[in-house]
Formats: structure tokens, C-alpha cells, sequence
């Protein structure tokens, strides 16, 4: 499953693969910056229901794209994660600036 | 290699593979479904094997990013060797890329050479906590060895965490 991006209202929905490592992160995170800069969304939401993998480079998007938006004011959120997903999110500790939900 | 092979005790040995590759990032998923199906004959819960997956995804990328400075260069090799001690599967992770000055540093959370290419800085620590042990040996101008081991198949003992 390929990721897939949607801009509803302010919002930059974000369906992401099935498996994220540093080979994917690159394009989804040069496309999330394209839709940031060109659609002016202020908020993304990162959709983990069809990952069954992810790495480290899933948190440096996560990372990422929360400096890009959060001095506009913006907000990022992580939503259908699985006990997994959380487990790696929860270790880099990116609970504070991220909304995780399930 | 070959003295390494020679001199190795091969009566706990039940199980061993050597791939070399080239150190591109298509080759990530590649590696880390390898290993998975390598370890597939002992029966690993959903949890072990994605803990494998992640500490293999994360040390290869390192290789890749780091050791082989992202250059994507199919000649740049990576050598993963893969053994199973009974239940124990040990992998080592092997490049010849620049090598790490300072190990302790690299290993430390939130640290990283690379915050242009928004690396983490959390490789070192995913490896440590997903594995049972981790080891990393590297010289500077001749590369780095990371070696890691985890025992299989506890899942039945210690049930799942949640």
C-alpha cells in the first residue's frame, strides 16, 4: 500500500505504506512539504492504519514536519497506531509534541 | 573472512546464513526480510520478529547513511552474517565505510551526525531496547561492525506485554 495524501479544510491528511523506513520517509516527507508550502495547511494527521512497520525514520518525519508547522501555531497527530507503532513512538519520546491516539 | 570461519566453534551452530549487498536504500527491506524469514523455523511471535525487523531496518540504514555517507554507490557493500545458536539468533552487521570516531557518542540517544536528512538520532537506542545485546566495533577510515543477538521463541513464556 503506497502512502496517500488528502487536504481537508486546514488539514493535511497523510495515509501512510504499509512499511515505513528510511527508503520511503524521503518522499513522504519531500511531498508533506509540498503540500505544507503550497495548500498553507496548518495541521497534519498521519494515519497509521495500514503500517505494519516502522523504523526510526518514521519518527524523523513525525519530527520533522512538527518544525515545519508548530511555529504557525500547527499541530501534528498520529492516529490508528497500533500497540507497536506506539511502543516506537513512546521510546523516541515524541509523545509531547505529537497527539497519539489509537 | 575464511580465518574467521576456520576458527570458529561450529558445535552450537544450528543454523547460519552470509549475504552480502549493495548499500542502497531499497535494499533496507530487503535485509530485514531475510533475517525475519531466517528466523521463521522458530516459531517467533508478531512481536519478536517486528523487534528483529526494526533493530536489522535501523542498523543497515546506518550503513547506508553513515558508514557509506548516503552516496547510494551499488559497489559499497554491506556484509550480514546470521547465526542460530538453538533459540539465540545472533547477526552481525558489517560495512567499509568511514567508521564512527566516537561509538559512545553514536550511541547516544538523540544524537546524530545527519540532522539534515532528519535522522533521529534514535538508531542505536531502537537496536539496544528491541535486542537482547548490542555490540559496535569500528575503526575510523575502515568501517564498523555491530553485532547483536536476541533470544527466539520466549513469547509462550512471557506472553504479550499488553
Amino acid at each position: 500500500m503506497e502512502e496517500d495524501f488528502r487536504v481537508i479544510d486546514n488539514y493535511l491528511m497523510i495515509r501512510m505504506p504499509t512499511e515505513i523506513d528510511h527508503h520511503k520517509s524521503v518522499n513522504i516527507s519531500s511531498k508533506a512539504d509540498r503540500f505544507i508550502l503550497s495548500r498553507e495547511v496548518q495541521n497534519i494527521v498521519f494515519d497509521f492504519s495500514q503500517t505494519t512497520f516502522m523504523d526510526s525514520s518514521g519518527i524523523g518525519i513525525l519530527v520533522g514536519r512538527y518544525k515545519k508547522i508548530s511555529c504557525f501555531g500547527g499541530k501534528v497527530y498520529a492516529v490508528h497506531t497500533d500497540s507497536r507503532i506506539r511502543r516506537i513512538l513512546l521510546l523516541a519520546g515524541v509523545e509531547n509534541i505529537v497527539e497519539i491516539t489509537e | 573472512m575464511i580465518e574467521i570461519l576456520e576458527k570458529k566453534d561450529y558445535r552450537q551452530i544450528t543454523n547460519e546464513i552470509h549475504l552480502e549487498f549493495a548499500a542502497v536504500s531499497d535494499n533496507e527491506s530487503f535485509a530485514r526480510m531475510a533475517v525475519s524469514a531466517f528466523i521463521t523455523p522458530l516459531n517467533p511471535t508478531l512481536e519478536e520478529v517486528s523487534d528483529v525487523k526494526t533493530a536489522i531496518s535501523e542498523a543497515v540504514t546506518n550503513a547506508i547513511i553513515h558508514g557509506y555517507e548516503n552516496r547510494g554507490n551499488v559497489t559499497d557493500r554491506i556484509y550480514m552474517n546470521c547465526e542460530l545458536k538453538k533459540d539465540m539468533l545472533e547477526v552481525e552487521i558489517i560495512d567499509r565505510g568511514v567508521g564512527i570516531e566516537d561509538i559512545a557518542r553514536a550511541m547516544e540517544p538523540l544524537f546524530t551526525t545527519r540532522p539534515e536528512l532528519e535522522r533521529s538520532g534514535m538508531g542505536f537506542a531502537f537496536m539496544e531496547a528491541f535486542m537482547d545485546d548490542l555490540e559496535v566495533q569500528s575503526e575510523p577510515g575502515q568501517g564498523t561492525v555491530v553485532r547483536m543477538c536476541k533470544k527466539i521463541g520466549l513469547g509462550s513464556w512471557i506472553g504479550s506485554e499488553e
